[in-house]
């Protein structure tokens, strides 16, 4: 009690962060408020909230507008980011960091301490307690005993001479009381690698077209083109091949003044250029169910290729610390007259040809005197049941189709839908097989751009976190004390022991322990 | 025969072992508890072959190797695997522990979360895997976390046997407690089960979903009289189990059960549950969310509310550790942990969307 009035305010401070009352009411305020964060759709469009607020509560439209209003002014709309959340994390870290140092000393202390034998009161309070009664005095006996212990337990024994006789004692996983202490630390770990990744990293897109090589990223949230001067910089950007110095000469500003420049527009450097070379899809069998999207990408540093990859969802590309993730795809617009056909003809004779196409284009087939033209293009074709008319039904490569006439001498002799995803469609009337191979410069690929130094550090707190869940769940502190006291040609065997885990495990090796000297004794006999 | 008539089988077998649980509970002969025991395993074993069965079916569907086609990637792949968890986590305790009673307690679990696949109109069908499905994180996470939350049923069913074992006023905060939310829980499946009957007899369209029909049988619906009589019917019915509760208290109490044992098994699997939710719940969702998206953390809905169950536990046992509490206010959050648990799960994937709600 005088103990408590002597405290100051530093101490009184120190104990309520060191206390676990403290972590319960963090625990308590992340999850309610996360709670209104999971509610409420995080940076959506405020008509989306409102939407929910009137399905949820019954609110008319106006109310509903007023309530998010108040919620947006706390900032409940984008929580994750705001001052408040980030104080509570800091909180919680104080909390640990505090609680764990005011803890750790005696923990250590504790860990570190050699064992000591034990004067004869103690050993009556202990949770798993044996005796048994050995014939001979305890010089003869206590090597039978320390083998048993070896054998059954694995734990060596340290041996102290007494009044009546001997005293054995041992513990064994001493450290694993740390466990505790490395899981609280790996929370902190962690928080520090999700700081470091918001302080030094960058979060952004980029829709690649195929074909054309990008030097930067772009925010999320920006658009990739969003005024004269953005595109100009662009522009400029794309010519100097990723070299700001040489770009901001170009420009007539200084570097620094168009970094900053870029910053205000989202536009991320990523100082080497990105091309994707091509984008497909692939499904499964005969339907539109994707299986697989594919973007064979290549960085470009210093004009010299460095690296090529095809990435997938799940399969990024990551150079000089910026990772490249596959996230969606679309159409360019327009792009239609550019985009190149490909196709890989076999003629009857088996002779075999590439051919690039574009749209509109008049070829010869070789070993015929066929002339071919495309005519017509689907990025998504579809046949109505009924009339068999063609008809487009996606804005994506879904499907995608060429109409082809055929010529001879200038006359069509007969023309055709041919599919990319279709071989059957491929064979033309005299034989030849035109295999659709691909479609070039008609799609973008849609790129997640991150770079997030952190995440090692936030990935090694995870592995510190499982070593230390895995001892402080299924490693235990085990000590054990044997007492052999000498009584007319018999030892008295007292043992105590102890687990801060798991007692019962231990008990059982205990058990068997004594069972081993329990044999020994019935040879001795 | 395929993959669904042996998920039938073991439906079935479940549902048949509850009862036999049930009326074992009650006369308490020794033969009901064997022939409970044997059914229940019947049921495991015939689920164990539907999801191998369903594994070769998938990989056929799916044209990929065997460890994609593992049968874990939807919410009812996911429920079906719980179910079989939970059974044989019990399976071991009964051997373990040689006492059938808890029986009675886990099987309603297995047989309610096999009837809310239909309750729900869940999809049955075998689809090939969506890009972002296809990663080996996916699956050390969805098994580890089914894992988790097996154990994290056998606390919540173990602590709730406590609560009913140890309460003995009608005004305890923990009598309360156990039969209002006992209460609440068997009122919304009663309801869920009336939007399930009344949506196969009205709703002839295949287009509507019945999610969008939970509750409008009763409590939320249309016709203010039916609504009204519906709120009534569940209070009374929250009032009975309350006024009436006691009865299952004499019949557990006849059993040669000890509380303390109950206890100790809560605390067990929570400690088991715990690192594993960690490692296979969090932190290899994490690196999946990481490899597909390049967010390994996002704040959505889905990892929001698992952090809330997770931190639910984490007090569970620093509780223990540090304030020593044990018995009834630790079976009182072993009992929250899985109601948060079961939101996690069910009640983002229905009630809120999000980036990991597989199952729309
Ligand atoms: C969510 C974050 C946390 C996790 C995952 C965590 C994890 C753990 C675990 C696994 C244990 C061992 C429990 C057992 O053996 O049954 C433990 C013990 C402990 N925790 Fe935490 N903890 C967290 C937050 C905190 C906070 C914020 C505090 C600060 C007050 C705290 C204080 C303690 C203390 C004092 C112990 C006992 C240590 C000992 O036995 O020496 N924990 N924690």
């Amino acid at each position: 009690m005088e103990k408590e009035k002597d405290k100051n305010i530093t101490d009184k401070i120190w104990d309520l962060f060191a206390s676990v009352k403290l972590a319960v009411v963090i625990f308590a305020l992340i999850s309610a408020t996360s709670v209104v964060g999971t509610l409420l759709e995080q940076q959506a469009e405020p008509e989306k909230n409102v939407k929910v607020l009137v399905k949820m509560f019954g609110f008319d439209h106006e109310t509903a507008h007023r309530v998010l209003g108040v919620l947006d002014s706390m900032h409940f709309t984008n929580m994750y980011h705001s001052w408040w959340f980030v104080a509570i994390l800091l909180l919680f870290a104080a909390n640990l960091i505090i609680c764990s140092i005011d803890r750790l000393p005696r923990i250590v202390k504790l860990v570190k301490e050699p064992l000591k034998p034990l004067s004869e009161d103690h050993f009556k309070g202990f949770g798993i307690k044996k005796e048994v009664v050995l014939k001979g005095n305890p010089d003869k006996t206590k090597g039978a005993v320390s083998d048993a212990a070896s054998k059954a337990l694995g734990f060596h024994l340290t041996e102290v001479k007494e009044a009546h006789g001997y005293q054995l004692y041992s513990q064994k996983g001493n450290y694993t009381r740390l466990g505790v202490y490395i899981t609280h630390f790996s929370i902190l770990v962690i928080l520090a690698g999700a700081v470091i990744g918001i302080f030094f990293g960058f979060k952004g897109f980029l829709n690649l077209p195929e074909g054309r090589p990008y030097s930067v990223a772009f925010a999320r949230g920006s658009h990739m083109t969003d005024s004269a001067e953005s595109e100009r910089i662009l522009g400029v950007l794309d010519t100097s091949a990723g070299n700001l110095s040489y770009a901001a000469k170009q420009l007539g500003l200084d570097e620094g003044t168009l970094r900053s420049k870029m910053r205000t527009y989202g536009i991320q450097p990523l100082g080497f250029l990105i091309r994707c070379d091509e984008f497909n899809v692939d499904f499964y069998g005969g339907t539109d169910m994707p299986k697989a999207y594919k973007s064979w990408l290549t960085v470009i540093k210093d004009g010299k290729e460095v690296l090529k990859k095809v990435i997938e969802v799940n399969n990024p590309l990551t150079y000089e610390g910026i990772t490249f993730y596959q996230s969606s795809y679309g159409l360019i617009p327009g792009a239609g007259g550019n985009a190149i056909f490909r196709f890989k003809v076999s003629s009857k004779d088996g002779r075999a040809e590439v051919l690039d196409l574009k749209f509109g284009n008049t070829f010869a087939i070789p070993g015929t005197n066929l002339t071919g033209k495309i005519e017509d293009f689907s990025p998504a074709i579809g046949f109505d049941e009924r009339t068999g008319r063609a008809f487009t039904y996606a804005e994506q490569l879904t499907n995608p189709a060429v109409y082809m006439n055929f010529f001879e001498g200038g006359n069509r002799k007969f023309g055709g839908w041919i599919l990319k995803r279709y071989p059957e469609t491929w064979k033309i009337p005299d034989g030849t097989v035109l295999e659709f191979a691909g479609i070039w410069g008609m799609q973008h690929t849609g790129l997640q751009v991150r770079k997030d130094p952190g995440v090692w550090v936030v990935y090694l707190g995870c592995i510190a976190m499982a070593f230390g869940l895995f001892t402080a769940f299924f490693m235990s502190h085990r000590k054990i004390w044997i007492k052999l006291v000498e009584e007319k040609n018999v030892t008295r065997v007292v043992v105590g022991a102890s687990a801060n885990k798991n007692r019962h495990a231990f008990e059982k090796k205990i058990d068997r322990m004594v069972g081993l000297l329990s044999k020994d004794r019935e040879g001795g006999r | 025969m395929d993959s669904s008539t042996l998920f039938g089988v073991s439906t079935m077998a479940y549902i048949v072992a509850m009862i036999i649980y049930i009326t074992y509970l009650a006369f308490g002969k020794s033969q009901i508890g064997i022939t409970a025991t044997t059914v229940t395993i019947i049921g495991f074993i015939s689920q164990t072959f539907a999801i191998g069965m369903r594994w070769v079916e998938f990989k056929n569907v799916g044209q990929m190797g065997w460890l994609r086609a593992a049968p874990f990637t939807n919410l009812y792949e996911s429920l079906i695997f719980f179910v079989w968890c939970l059974i044989l986590g019990y399976l071991i305790i009964e051997f373990k522990y040689k006492n059938r009673s808890f029986g009675a307690f886990v099987t309603p679990i297995a047989g309610l979360a096999l009837a809310f696949i239909d309750l729900t109109g869940m999809d049955k069908g075998i689809h090939p895997l969506v890009p972002a499905l296809q990663s080996n994180w996916l699956l050390v996470h969805v098994v580890m976390s089914f894992i988790a939350y097996s154990t994290f049923a056998l606390a919540f069913s173990t602590g709730l046997m406590y609560l009913i074992m140890k309460t003995e006023k009608r005004s305890e905060p923990s009598y309360i407690f156990w039969t209002v939310s006992t209460g609440i829980f068997l009122v919304v499946l009663l309801a869920m089960g009336l939007d399930y009957l009344s949506f196969k007899v009205m709703i002839k369209n295949p287009d509507v979903l019945i999610k969008s029909f939970l509750f409008r049988a009763s409590l939320l619906s249309n016709s203010p009289l039916v609504s009204l009589l519906s709120w009534i019917a569940a209070v009374v019915f929250i009032f009975m189990l309350w006024r009436y509760g006691h009865l299952l208290k004499k019949v557990i109490g006849s059993f040669s059960l000890s509380a303390d044992i109950l206890d100790d098994i809560t605390y067990k699997s929570i400690a088991i549950g715990f690192p594993v939710f960690t490692l296979g719940g969090l932190i290899f969702g994490a690196i999946w969310a990481d490899q597909a998206w390049g967010v390994y953390w996002s704040w959505d809905p889905k990892e929001t509310w698992s952090l809330i169950s997770w931190f639910a536990y984490a007090f569970f046992l620093h509780a223990r550790l540090l304030r020593g509490w044990r018995g009834k206010k630790a079976a009182v959050v072993a009992v929250v942990g899985f109601v948060l648990v079961i939101f996690t799960y069910l009640g983002v994937n229905l009630l809120l969307s999000g980036l990991h709600a597989y199952g729309s």
